[in-house]
């Protein structure tokens, strides 16, 4: 079976469409994808059986984000006032541009050579590998899955499991190719390998380089979560720390991340909670004998406020990031992430990357879903996803003149012709008089109808009205029995 | 204008006039699904703890330095890192002395760049204390402190944690409630040996930290 | 790029909408009902709709089937036009005048009306208590015959097995998809087959089917394979743009399967030897 892999360079958000159809030829990506989704939604079920326990919790994690929205502003200050009076410094960037100065800039003031980098979706959204690259500092990955595909020089697929579109032997053959090893698909030894060369790497680093899952703004912590341990080495390890993160991850207090703790590891892989929780409030103290002896916060915006500015797109920034809307979508599960060529995929990257990237950027995005709902339906802080595409779409079609503007991009789909047919179909469904000429005729000229109908008939045989249309036989029927 | 105050302005414009909205903390809905009578609170650690690949051994006050040579001796590990200050540390160094012991003890008594190389290369081993135990999650709290510095938990391939039974909270939330204040400067949840399921979702222990955990769960009641 | 572009007026931050309790229904079974047939039902599975008739009239109930009716706006809602899914939604709401049940032959015209058009009439206060009103008063047909007739269907029909397709508004806006299966659980001869990844939705989606033809191709194409693996002879659901776009791939593919509108599937499994008792 060949995996027509889509090469990463080629892939952009404005090739939605075509990335799609390649993606779906390739059957090894199909198969990949599809068992571990599967496997994904059956582990998630298994770790929240109760339905009242978990409807409960997810309202209460609704609301939780909503409140720490309610005050975002106020809560980011909080943040930072207390991370840097713990000796933490803060960063602010409005773009990723500015992001990766910042971040460069602290690389340079320590000369440094080799960043050893957490997983984090914030630095994908930063492009910081190959920005740290060009200046020079090799910017490796040490989750377990960026690791792969970042041999591979590919994008993550998954936001939770970068590489979970590869299977033991795709990855075994890379590991013979780029790494000299005998070739294996024992995935113990796979993960052996790795090991051994990461954590030479973990030693040398001069800096390194993690993601937040929540930042607590009332004990002014940094808590992360992971399995693997990388997390853990690239924070303490190394003599800096730069964590960067969406200002949308502050929380209130400590207490707000217990159940949004539960809700993450559960959604996202069916943990009750993940090997490690590592909550980092300060740097190495004068007395600790390891640690970073600088850390510091780089909160990131990248369109953020944009999404913030209106309270529908703003419950966008609710999200977590445990990946369950992607697991259970039936869109990802089938085109896999790259073909996204965004790089948050799947029902989130649908809602989050028009805000990141703009409409203009991304114009297929909000039209790549059924709006069958099965995201909404899990999604541990309740964004309504499926409300979020369709009211995307609204300002996709909108007049990219029409006022007020809420979005980059505005009207990057507009169509006059379309609008005009739309203004037609509404005119011949709200004229009963139309609307049942027009259907009489539709049924009589039933036979005419050409065996071509555009897309439709790609994938069906052309439709044929019916006979007679219900009206008819219904008025006929009722007249009949009265 | 910075990028902060840029930030800033922005989103306290699109909050012009609203009011934050009501803390909606409900203690219940995190605390009680999750409790346990004293003695399934041992159980369920234990179990859950086990099901990730720890191993959990019940033990006493008496006699857990003793285990610790043992299981070490079976692993043919001959030596460990722990912190000579704290109780635990002089406890197992008396045993250790007491007994003859051929198990060397190592201290972690120097800032991390005088010593990396060792610590990455030739500890096989390490014990620590831990703050507190997680019943409805399997997990140990643990605390780095400068006797027990952060990579002390992390860096050697098998971490032995010592837990006090006392010490088990029914869940995270009332774990919680007893944690230092201010919050140090990290604070860990640990709940199994470092494992991945990045490749074809099969798990594998071992990935970056520890590739076994140990738990000695002291029946201090 | 620079993100300051927005100019959107200041506005409260949202909380999810509350967790619905388990709808109520009336207790006794209505006189007068009205019938919203659907534009698919309309144009395209007529005999659904005059089955649901059928199946309604045999409980004694008086069908009204307003003249004016068409589509009920959602495809141009879910296309982006909500001032043209508006306009239509509005000549919609002027035809139940009297204040009788509305049973929808499909759970996403019915779930339009019940979840969406709230949401369209939420800035026009006057016609948004008559939205609500209508809201209310929406069925679905299935969970009408169930829940409000408390129908029991005596199955005269020989044995068959059957594969359900269940709509993903009907389980995820409606909260009806357990109520075919009860229905066709009731019939004796009916054995009902469980089908590959049941749950998930057949790449209809509307205009979705045609501006992505390979993905919704692709959806579709799984779902067709997984009801004819089920090994069932008939395939039946409560959802004709569901039907619409399986029956045209069934054809599309060769499989020798069509699917049926349950209350179709219903009648002729029950009508054989009953007369409708008016």
């Amino acid at each position: 079976m060949s995996s027509q892999r889509i090469p990463t360079l080629d892939v952009t958000a404005q090739k939605l469409k075509s990335n799609a159809r390649l993606s779906l030829k390739d059957q090894q990506l199909r198969t990949n994808m599809r068992s571990a989704m599967d496997s994904l939604i059956s582990k998630r079920l298994i770790s929240m059986p109760d339905e009242d326990e978990r409807e409960n919790l997810r309202e209460l994690g609704n609301k939780i984000k909503a409140r720490a929205l309610s005050q975002l502003p106020d809560l980011l200050e909080q943040l930072e006032s207390n991370l840097t009076k713990q000796g933490i410094q803060v960063h602010w960037a409005s773009t990723t541009e500015e992001a990766n100065a910042i971040v460069l800039n602290i690389a340079q003031a320590r000369n440094a050579k080799q960043v050893i980098k957490g997983k984090s979706m914030v630095s994908e959204e930063m492009a910081m590998n190959e920005h740290l690259t060009e200046h020079g500092i090799e910017a490796l990955e040490s989750d377990m899955g960026e690791y792969i595909i970042q041999l591979d020089n590919e994008k993550p697929t998954h936001i939770i499991m970068p590489a979970i579109h590869k299977n033991a032997q795709q990855v075994g053959k890379l590991f013979e190719s780029r790494l000299a090893l005998p070739y294996t698909d024992d995935v113990d030894s796979l993960i052996q390998s790795a090991r051994s060369i990461l954590r030479e790497k973990f030693f040398q680093a001069d800096i390194g380089i993690s993601g937040v899952n929540f930042a607590v703004a009332e004990t002014g912590t940094l808590l992360l979560v992971e399995n693997e341990g990388n997390g853990r080495m690239s924070t303490s390890v190394p003599p800096v720390h730069i964590a960067v993160t969406g200002i949308e991850k502050v929380v209130a207090n400590l207490q707000d991340t217990v159940p949004l703790l539960s809700l993450l590891t559960r959604s996202a892989l069916g943990q009750g909670i993940t090997t490690y929780v590592n909550m980092i409030s300060a740097p190495r103290q004068p007395d600790e004998l390891d640690g970073p002896e600088e850390v510091h916060l780089v909160l990131l915006d990248n369109g953020r406020s944009q999404a913030f500015a209106d309270s529908e797109l703003r419950q966008t920034l609710n999200c977590i990031r445990c990946g369950a809307c992607m697991n259970h979508c039936p869109v990802y599960t089938r085109i896999g992430g790259q073909a996204y060529g965004t790089v948050y995929p799947g029902p989130i990257g649908k809602i989050i990357s028009p805000h990141l990237l703009g409409l203009e950027n991304t114009p297929d995005h909000p039209s790549a879903s059924s709006l069958c709902g099965a995201c909404g339906e899990v999604c541990p802080v309740k964004i309504p996803i499926p409300a979020l595409l369709r009211r995307l779409r609204e300002e996709n079609v909108k007049s990219p003149k029409q006022q007020p503007q809420i979005m980059a991009g505005q009207g990057s789909r507009y169509s006059a012709k379309e609008r005009l047919l739309w203004k037609g179909w509404q005119y011949f469904n709200s004229q009963p008089l139309l609307y049942k000429t027009g259907t009489f005729l539709a049924t009589r000229l039933g036979k005419f109808t050409p065996n071509k109908l555009g897309p439709w008939t790609q994938n069906h045989s052309a439709p044929k009205p019916a006979k007679h249309s219900l009206h008819e036989l219904a008025k006929k029927h009722l007249e009949k029995k009265s | 204008m910075s990028a902060r105050d840029k930030i800033l302005a922005s989103l306290r414009q699109s909050l012009e006039g609203t009011q934050p909205l009501a803390n909606p903390f409900d203690a219940s809905l995190v605390d009680k699904p999750w409790r346990y009578k004293p003695e399934e609170r041992i159980t369920r650690l234990k179990e859950l703890m086990t099901a990730v690949h720890s191993e959990v051994h019940l033990t006493s006050s008496q006699a857990w330095p003793a285990l610790v040579c043992k299981l070490l001796a079976e692993r043919a590990i001959n030596k460990l890192l722990v912190a000579p200050t704290t109780a635990h540390g002089k406890a197992l160094a008396n045993y250790c002395k007491n007994e003859n012991s051929a198990l060397k003890l190592l201290a972690y008594d120097r800032p991390i760049e005088e010593w990396k190389r060792e610590l990455f290369d030739e500890v096989p081993a390490s014990f620590t204390g831990t703050l507190a135990g997680i019943a409805a999650t399997g997990t140990l709290v643990v605390q780095p402190s400068p006797a027990e510095p952060r990579l002390m938990s992390l860096v050697p391939p098998l971490h032995i944690a010592l837990l006090k039974a006392s010490q088990i909270y029914d869940n995270l939330y009332q774990a919680q409630q007893h944690w230092p204040k201010p919050m140090p400067s990290n604070l860990l949840l640990i709940s199994g040996p470092s494992k991945t399921a990045d490749i074809e979702q099969v798990l594998a222990y071992g990935a970056h930290g520890p590739k076994d955990l140990i738990v000695l769960l002291v029946d201090d009641a | 790029m620079s993100h300051l572009y927005y100019n959107a007026a200041p506005q409260e931050t949202r909380v999810a909408k509350p967790r619905k309790a388990p709808r109520s229904y009336p207790t006794h079974k209505p006189t007068h009902i009205y019938l919203y047939g659907t534009c698919v039902v309309d144009l395209f599975f007529p005999e659904a709709g005059m089955d649901a008739i059928h199946l309604l009239e045999r409980e004694g109930i008086q069908v009204n089937f307003p003249q004016a009716q068409s589509c009920c706006g959602q495809p141009a809602y879910t296309s982006g036009y909500s001032q043209q899914a508006k306009d239509v939604a509005r000549s919609q709401l002027a035809l139940f005048t009297e204040n009788w049940p509305v049973v929808v032959c499909s759970g996403s015209c019915a779930g339009m009306f019940r979840e969406h058009y709230p949401d369209l009439f939420k800035d026009e206060p006057e016609t948004l208590t008559q939205v609500n009103a209508l809201a209310e008063r929406t069925y679905e047909l299935s969970e009408f015959l169930l829940k409000v007739c408390k129908v029991e269907l005596i199955d005269q029909g020989e044995a068959t097995q059957v594969a359900l397709h269940t709509s993903c508004s009907a389980r995820r806006e409606m909260n009806t998809h357990l109520h075919a299966r009860e229905l066709l659980n009731q019939l004796a001869q009916v054995e009902r087959l469980d089908h590959d990844h049941e749950s998930e939705c057949c790449g209809f989606g509307g205009t979705f089917s045609v501006r992505m033809p390979d993905i919704s191709g692709a959806m579709v194409a799984d779902k067709t394979q997984a009801l004819q693996a089920s090994g069932a002879q008939q395939v039946v659901s409560a959802d004709c743009g569901c039907l619409l776009n399986i029956n045209g791939a069934f054809e599309k593919q060769n499989i020798p399967l069509l699917g049926q509108h349950l209350a179709s599937f219903l009648w002729q499994r029950t009508q054989a030897k009953q007369e409708p008792n008016t």
